[in-house]
């Protein structure tokens, strides 16, 4: 019985392998995201120009990391493909600086992050690596432990918590920390006069929306605004919220401050309507892409205010075209994840241009002068989610938050 | 009233949880074994009818037949490939390969349809007016909790119905109680597991729209959680009896609800101390038999 | 004194010698540079699902009653340990000796677990047993999500919520709610892992051998027939389900050691499934296969990296799982396998006597070569 049972799993393998060997063929295909006409006919037209002598172009590895199966696989996916729409754009640059990205799963957990992470440092092998991601906070702080002790330099699109980056000089943020978009959002409300009651929900299983609920709730209380109703629910996937909903309508909020994910919202604004109950909701930038949910009534989003750096309905050139080739390429409209992740393309790739003589320098001291670089106070980047971002020394980054409310379906900034 | 109205909301999540645990005992009680696969046939069949409304623009109804087209059909085909070849192996066994096929049916999901959120189009109005009001101001019911009570209802009684005075529902009884005996009588005991799974799938199929209608959000995982709760619910009524499945359904939202009353940090742990208590009171459930065992 | 050397402990010391040679070859092999980063970081991890697959075992495979919520004695483990090694950071100032402690706390505290859920839950059975140890590990999980924990210089302090959580200046927050535990500085190693799966296969090997063992296994055989013959029954299913537990707790405080920050959600229902596949695979009451399909299928979905594979790497997996589960479960499979064995045997056979044959001829010649030289030394 042993035996067949080690037979079995020698034969697992074989089969898992010659599963591989199927799939590895047409693997490539898989792993480029289908670039715009105009994008393939530059990157074509780099290559020709590689062959005839560019010497001074540098290729500089970046290791991405984020779920891309699982639960929170949607965070992941739009912080990739936003990023690999930047690589595509900046490698048609003919810049001096070539960005080679690869994605790796995490599932949302913070051992297999670690593993993604060490593959990451196989793939690179001697070649300068710099580390995107992770997309969400727990497997972010694991892994910005393991590069700060090997020195790479890190910068995450979306995982927000100060945990991230306590301590730790070659971490930066691409996103708001949570506890300041909890100050900022109560500092919004004081100045805007909204609300004279306010209910809070959030989900207390989760450190991006504890995180920031915590900082909104202390210093609302110190800016003298009166919370009623505090109300949580423990798991994202929870899917009634009336009993939630009920405490703030009974404790008489006019305005719920959600600081969570907008699958959760877009269910607690449905029931609200659905039990006539309708105060102002304001959301954190985890609101966003709310209105582009397929099969979403943007009606129920009337009046939304929301937090958020990036608006996927402006009208500028860059946004226009970053829009569009998201939606060509992947079916559906990009998300502040995706934006954010598409900055920090921007961000790694023109601060490299800045460094001298990066061609001979290896992961560490591209780490070194990368973090001197970010913290030096000069650094600055435009990107979708802000214009002139800079970076303090901790780590945060600090661009304005834009409160936006929902009118007609779009935007309207505040 | 407000204690009014959570009973409401916990009866009409129990409903939806029922249909699902129904599907669930349904199939333990003839197959024995614990399909783990089931909560992912729930997710099947509300992206069906999310496509078939959505996409094709098709009247709900048909969405709804669609839905339970297809996952009968494909409760059908994992039965026949993936669980019949394991007919005589140890239960264990069985839950492993049903875990696979959770699995698979997931990761299949996230490739074909994507990761992202949809929201479903719930198939009755969920508009403020849609409801019945029985105190005015203070005590309503909207129509998709009423029609997922009403599907319950419904379901539980064909079920019944179908158990006890048809041929094939005898066949299924007689295949849970003794499958070696019933294939000696000439009961064709392959048949009626197929058919069990048929009706388990078509079950979920309901069950997923339903519980998309009420809560419009559709993505690769939501048949999960759904799944574990309503096994929770199957195992509390007395896992293998068909109004057990209906009771611990029912309960478990009710339960559910208040213990959001109680802590909304710890309802979860609520919810599941009450269930070991109750299990520890009636070791088979609420309405399970406790077979002694024959020397 | 004459040591008798039964089939049991044979089997055993062969565990020991695989687990050995295994502990060695790594070694070597990282010495050498020959072993990926990849792989390095999943040693420790490997290590804990090892153990975490060996203790399941002893309930599921040699107990025999189903445990759906395993993940939830490591996730005690895990964090008790992390408390542990936090709270000892200065009165243990060396990393092992203070590794060792906290594997102990973790696992005393999953122990602990292992009687306030066996006690009541294990007059139940089968499924109802399953559930219940499901619905211990989604308590678990959600208490530690609320629970913070820190110490300062008036001593150790719990809340439930950040508000009642005041730590004075300077204190260290240990486990703060939904973020887990962070700031948790690794103690880990990989050769604290093998003494660990050393330790388990002492433990659990032992045990199977021993009376106490025998009893158990007869618990599981037939439960009547072993109460009529005076087995104690709540005893010895409360002595394997305990143990059990607190191997997981010991796996557990490794695992927490080996990431600067650990959240609880990590230790949920699909943990704990993934625990209960590498026993089923690895055979139910087989430590060895425990051992090996635990290494194996850990280590998988990573290796399944290296292909350019993506956004298939799960699915893959959930392939490979229904083909071994079919493959390995079902007669006609298994029958087809048997016959494949066979027909290698046949062939083997005839290689064998073919073999023979050409070695008999070949001293044929030989001896008629003798012959021909005087044939005076044949014998």
């Amino acid at each position: 019985m042993k035996k067949k049972n080690l037979a079995a799993l020698l034969m697992a393998g074989a089969m898992s392998l010659s599963l591989l060997a199927g799939c590895s063929s047409n693997g490539d295909q898989t792993s480029n995201p289908p670039a715009s006409d105009a994008g393939t006919q530059e990157s074509q037209a780099t290559e020709t120009d590689n062959q005839g002598g560019g010497t001074d172009v540098v290729t500089i590895k970046v290791g991405g990391i984020g779920p891309t199966t699982g639960d929170a696989a949607q965070y992941g996916t739009a912080t990739q493909w936003g990023a690999e729409i930047a690589v595509d754009e900046i490698n048609a640059q003919n810049g001096p600086i070539r960005l080679e990205l690869q994605y790796e799963d995490d599932t949302n957990s913070a051992d297999t992050a670690v593993s993604a992470y060490n593959s990451l440092k196989d793939w690179a092998k001697d070649a300068p690596l710099v580390i995107y991601g992770c997309t969400t906070t727990a497997p972010c702080v694991a892994v910005s432990t393991e590069t700060f002790a090997d020195r790479y330099f890190q910068l995450t699109p979306s995982a927000s918590s100060p945990e991230v980056t306590n301590g730790k000089d070659n971490v930066f943020q691409m996103c708001f920390t949570d506890p300041g978009q909890g100050t900022a959002a109560a500092e919004y409300l004081k100045s805007s006069g909204l609300g004279t009651k306010i209910g809070v929900i959030y989900n207390n299983g989760d450190p991006y929306s504890t995180g920031i609920a915590e900082a909104f709730i202390a210093h609302a209380k110190e800016l003298g605004l009166e919370v009623a109703a505090t109300s949580t629910y423990p798991e994202d996937t929870t899917t009634d919220y009336t009993v939630q909903l009920n405490a703030c309508k009974d404790a008489g909020a006019d305005l719920v401050f959600l600081p969570i994910y907008y699958t959760p919202a877009s269910l607690i604004l449905a029931q609200a309507k659905q039990m006539d109950y309708a105060p102002i909701f304001f959301g954190g930038d985890g609101m966003d892409g709310m209105l582009d949910m397929d099969g979403f009534d943007k009606s129920l989003a009337e009046g939304l205010l929301l937090m958020t750096p990036f608006n996927a309905s402006g009208t500028d050139e860059r946004t226009k075209k970053f829009v569009e080739t998201y939606q060509t390429g992947h079916g559906i409209l990009p998300n502040q994840f995706a934006a954010d992740g598409y900055d920090c393309m921007y961000a790694i790739y023109e601060a490299c241009c800045q460094i001298d003589g990066i061609a001979d320098m290896d992961h560490e001291q591209l780490c070194d002068a990368l973090s001197a670089l970010f913290t030096g106070g000069d650094f600055s980047v435009d990107g979708l989610t802000g214009s002139a971002m800079k970076w303090l020394t901790t780590g945060e980054v600090s661009k304005a938050p834009v409160v936006v409310k929902v009118e007609g379906g779009v935007y309207v900034t505040q | 009233m407000s204690f009014l109205n959570n009973v409401i909301t916990g009866i009409s999540l129990g409903s939806i949880y029922a249909i699902i645990a129904l599907g669930y005992t349904m199939v333990y009680g003839i197959a024995k074994m614990l399909n783990f696969a089931h909560g992912d046939i729930i997710m099947v069949g509300a992206y069906m009818c999310f496509f078939a409304m959505g996409s094709f623009n098709l009247p709900p109804a048909a969405g709804v037949l669609l839905a339970v087209v297809v996952c009968t059909v494909l409760g059908i085909v994992i039965e026949r490939l993936a669980y019949k070849p394991l007919r005589s192996a140890p239960s264990l066994a069985v839950l492993i390969t049903a875990i696979g096929v959770s699995y698979l049916l997931q990761n299949g999901a996230q490739i074909l349809w994507g990761a992202a959120t949809k929201t479903f189009t719930p198939i009755v109005s969920t508009a403020p007016e849609a409801r019945l009001v029985l105190v005015p101001g203070q005590l309503s019911i909207s129509y998709v909790a009423i029609l997922s009570i009403v599907c319950c209802i419904v379901v539980m009684i064909a079920l019944t119905l179908f158990t006890g005075q048809t041929k094939m529902g005898k066949a299924m009884r007689a295949c849970s109680e003794d499958k070696g005996a019933a294939q000696l009588m000439g009961i064709d005991v392959n048949t009626t597991i197929s058919v069990t799974f048929a009706i388990g799938s078509a079950l979920a199929a309901i069950a997923g729209v339903l519980m998309c209608s009420a809560y419009p959000v559709l993505s690769p995982t939501t048949g999960s959680l759904p799944g574990i709760r309503a096994f929770t619910a199957a195992v509390f009524g007395g896992i293998g009896s068909i109004p057990g499945a209906l009771l611990g359904g029912i309960l478990l939202g009710v339960i559910e609800t208040f213990a959001k009353t109680i802590s909304t940090e710890l309802s979860d742990a609520v919810v599941f101390a009450v269930l070991i208590i109750v299990l520890l009171v009636r070791p088979a459930g609420l309405l399970g038999k406790y077979v002694p065992e024959k020397v | 004194m004459k040591k008798k050397l039964n089939k049991n402990s044979l089997n055993g010391f062969i565990n020991y010698g695989i687990v050995i040679a295994a502990f060695i070859i790594i070694q070597i092999f990282i010495g050498k540079g020959m072993l990926s980063n990849s792989l390095q970081s999943l040693l420790v991890p490997a290590c804990c699902y090892i153990v975490m697959a060996v203790s399941l075992n002893l309930t599921v495979g040699i107990l025999g009653e189903l445990s759906l919520g395993h993940a939830g004695f490591m996730s005690l483990g895990a964090f008790s340990g992390i408390t542990a090694s936090i709270l000892l950071q200065n009165s243990i100032p060396m990393a092992p000796m203070r590794l060792a402690v906290s594997m102990a706390a973790g696992a005393a505290a999953g122990a602990l677990g292992g009687v306030i859920v066996g006690v009541p839950v294990l007059r139940l059975q089968g499924d109802y047993l399953a559930i219940v140890t499901l619905a211990f590990g989604q308590i678990i999980k959600n208490i530690i999500m609320v629970l913070y924990v820190g110490v300062d210089e008036n001593g150790f302090h719990i809340a439930a919520s950040s508000e009642r959580f005041d730590l004075a200046a300077g204190g260290t927050a240990i486990i703060k709610g939904p973020m887990g535990a962070v700031g948790v500085s690794k103690l880990a190693s990989f050769t604290a892992g093998f003494v660990l799966i050393l330790i388990t296969l002492l433990v659990v090997q032992n045990l199977v051998n021993s009376r106490s063992g025998r009893a158990i296994m007869a618990l599981r055989d037939n439960r009547i027939a072993a109460e009529s013959v005076g087995i104690n029954t709540t005893k010895y299913k409360l002595m394997a389900f305990v143990t059990s537990a607190a191997l997981a707790g010991a796996a557990g405080a490794l695992f927490g050691l080996n990431y600067s920050s650990t959240v609880a959600s990590k230790f949920d229902f699909n943990t704990s499934i993934l625990v209960l596949v590498f026993v089923v695979l690895g055979g139910l009451g087989s430590i060895r296969g425990s051992i090996i399909a635990a290494a194996l299928l850990y280590v998988l979905p990573e290796l399944l990296r290296s292909f350019d594979i993506a956004e298939y790497r799960m699915l893959i997996y959930a392939i490979v799982l229904i083909l071994v589960m079919l493959a390995t479960n079902n007669e006609q499979f298994t029958a087809l396998m048997g016959r494949v064995g066979g027909w290698f045997k046949a062939v083997g056979g005839w290689f064998k006597a073919a073999g023979a044959r050409v070695v008999g001829w070949l001293k044929s010649l030989g001896r008629t070569q003798s012959k021909g030289k005087g044939g005076t030394t044949n014998g």
